[in-house]
């Protein structure tokens, strides 16, 4: 069983981050990047089908600039056996149509049982990638699961809905997507972290996935055309409560019509 | 005009959701709506008169025995078809869980670019531009495709409705490739719960943070949202500490709620929680830490302890409206 889990590396949302104001794209130099975490929990339910299923192969798949190795790494390090960084100056501000692509093509090239995703990133909170690779390679998904169970043949687990949760399952090769309802992973331990540096990372080009830019250039179809920063909330009144605060704040609610 | 098509969605119980009425609002906004339904059964009367009555003038109903069954693969079916029949300028679709992925797999089908989680839209020079709010509403961002959009639209996002229209009916009948979807097996439906407002679209939400210490006590914060009339929110502290389901988780990875009052009980303000309420047109915080960063945006704030000041404010606020 291989099992390829995706990984994005993102600006860290306990840092203030930037939008690039005249390319409406994000800037990486604002915040530390790291692995989205959403994806280490990706990982995280991967391995521990590793633990208990040997012979089984877990794969990190990753694009981004060249930075972006020092989150495979990251997840070499907690147990992921390889890695394939897709780098490319062309996918600079990618859309999610030729990201798929991209992703889709590397994963044929490596070859997959499972794909594992995050349900969104925090960075572009779209969710919408998985699906589209899904697509392209024309197997199933089971997005927004809450919990999963993989056999040799199939995955399965509760999926999220608006008024509740449904039962799914997918015959393999299949590709899914966790929520935040699967648990933290684990921490890199020193065996970990000395023996990713010599795990191997297949880098990839474009062109080495057989994707010409004409085509990359011909399938981005959107555009940002304006980006503003609101300005930043100012703080109002704050009282300590000397027994009438409960008092004070009613009355200023009902001054502002807010009950 | 040209066609604007809304995938509906219709629960496995044949409830329309709630998104249906701003999706058809904007649509209505941008040409003619069509509403495109994937189902197994004929529409009911209903269904078709409800529809109607949100402002679709066409129902393209995709109809499938595997709608029910396939996961998200007859919406797609039923979209692509629509758009195979009517050409439209522009296809939406609610930012929710199956919309997203059916927005997603069209958008392969038909090569179109995807604008996600737009809070408006509006047509300008020829083109259709999605606004989205980012990060917590820290940045307004416009964009646009070449060639027809696909747009996702944030829940609760459009108060408005179309202007009502009587819905016509077109049934086709949709294939689903099996071996590409997943399958869905039974339903775990939510209890039905009380008369409290859902946290999407709410007009007021109270929130507790981990300060509460315990379920129990996280309590007082659905008297003070029922005294209200709010909805309940939580932090992902409160969530991870179990004292909250985690469909009311508010912040960067929950639910992001733009509410005209935002009560924020015993939360610190992490700066992942700020970015799923500080759109809030009033926000107000009572926490013990005099420090909390809560406070930098909060319009009305009280240092002090919220298992002293909520029993006195639920207690205050029905003394006023009895």
């Amino acid at each position: 069983m291989r099992i390829v889990v995706l990984v994005k590396q993102v600006p860290d949302t306990s840092d203030v981050r930037k939008l690039d104001l005249n390319t409406g794209l994000l800037d990486r130099d604002a915040g530390e990047p790291i692995v989205d975490e959403i994806n280490e929990r990706g990982l995280e339910a991967a391995l521990r089908y590793k633990d208990d299923n040997k012979g089984t192969e877990v794969v990190v798949l990753s694009m981004g600039p060249e930075n972006a190795i020092k989150s495979i790494r990251k997840a070499l390090s907690m147990g992921a056996d390889s890695g394939v960084h897709i780098v490319d100056d062309s996918l600079a501000g990618a859309d999610a149509l030729v990201t798929s692509l991209a992703i889709s093509k590397a994963l044929e090239r490596t070859g997959y049982d499972l794909v594992v995703a995050g349900n969104e990133s925090t960075d572009g909170n779209g969710g919408i990638v998985p699906a589209m690779i899904s697509e392209r390679l024309g197997i199933p998904l089971l997005g927004f699961l809450v919990n999963m169970e993989i056999t040799e043949a199939q995955v399965s687990g509760e999926r999220q809905g608006d008024d509740g949760t449904a039962n799914v399952h997918a015959g393999l090769p299949a590709i899914v997507t966790v929520t935040e309802r699967f648990d933290y992973a684990r921490f890199p331990n020193f065996k970990g972290i000395m023996t990713a540096k010599r795990k191997p990372v297949d880098t990839v080009t474009l062109a080495e996935l057989g994707v010409d830019a004409a085509e990359v250039s011909s399938l981005d179809r959107t555009e940002v055309i304006s980006a503003v920063e609101r300005p930043a909330r100012t703080a109002g009144t704050k009282i300590d409560d000397d027994g009438t605060a409960a008092a004070t704040l009613v009355e200023y609610l009902a001054t502002n019509r807010l009950v | 005009m040209s066609h604007v098509l809304v995938l509906v969605e219709i629960s496995h119980r044949g409830h329309i959701a709630d998104s249906a009425r701003g999706l058809l609002a904007l649509a209505a906004r941008l040409g003619d709506p069509v509403a495109v339904v994937a189902t197994r059964e004929p529409l009911a009367d209903d269904v078709v008169a409800k529809l109607g009555s949100l402002g679709a003038a066409q129902v393209y109903q995709g109809r499938s025995d595997a709608a029910g069954t396939a996961l998200v693969a007859p919406q797609v079916e039923a979209l692509a078809a629509a758009v195979a029949a009517l050409s439209p300028a522009a296809v939406l679709v609610s930012h929710s869980y199956d919309g997203r992925e059916a927005a997603a797999r069209l958008a392969v089908r038909t090569g179109s670019g995807v604008l996600v989680d737009a809070v408006n839209v509006r047509a300008e020079d020829g083109r259709i531009i999605a606004n989205g709010s980012i990060w917590g509403g820290n940045y307004l961002v416009d964009s646009a495709t070449t060639g027809m959009p696909v747009i996702t639209v944030r829940p609760g996002a459009v108060d408005e409705s179309a202007p009502q229209a009587s819905a016509q009916v077109t049934a086709e009948s949709v294939t689903v490739d099996a071996a590409t979807a997943g399958v869905i097996d039974s339903y775990n439906d939510a209890p039905e719960v009380s008369e409290r407002p859902s946290l999407l679209g709410a007009k007021k939400v109270v929130s507790g943070g981990r300060g509460f210490g315990s379920k129990e006590n996280f309590a007082l914060v659905e008297q003070l949202a029922d005294a209200l009339g709010a909805a309940v929110g939580a932090s992902r502290a409160a969530v991870d500490a179990g004292y909250s389901p985690q469909t009311t988780q508010v912040g960067q990875t929950g639910v992001s709620v733009s509410p005209d009052l935002y009560v924020a009980l015993g939360i610190s303000g992490a700066i992942q929680h700020r970015a799923g309420m500080q759109t809030a047109k009033t926000i107000v915080a009572i926490n013990k830490d005099a420090d909390a960063p809560i406070f930098e945006v909060a319009d009305f704030g009280i240092v002090g302890d919220v298992f002293t000041i909520v029993p006195q404010l639920v207690e205050a606020i029905k003394a006023r409206s009895a």
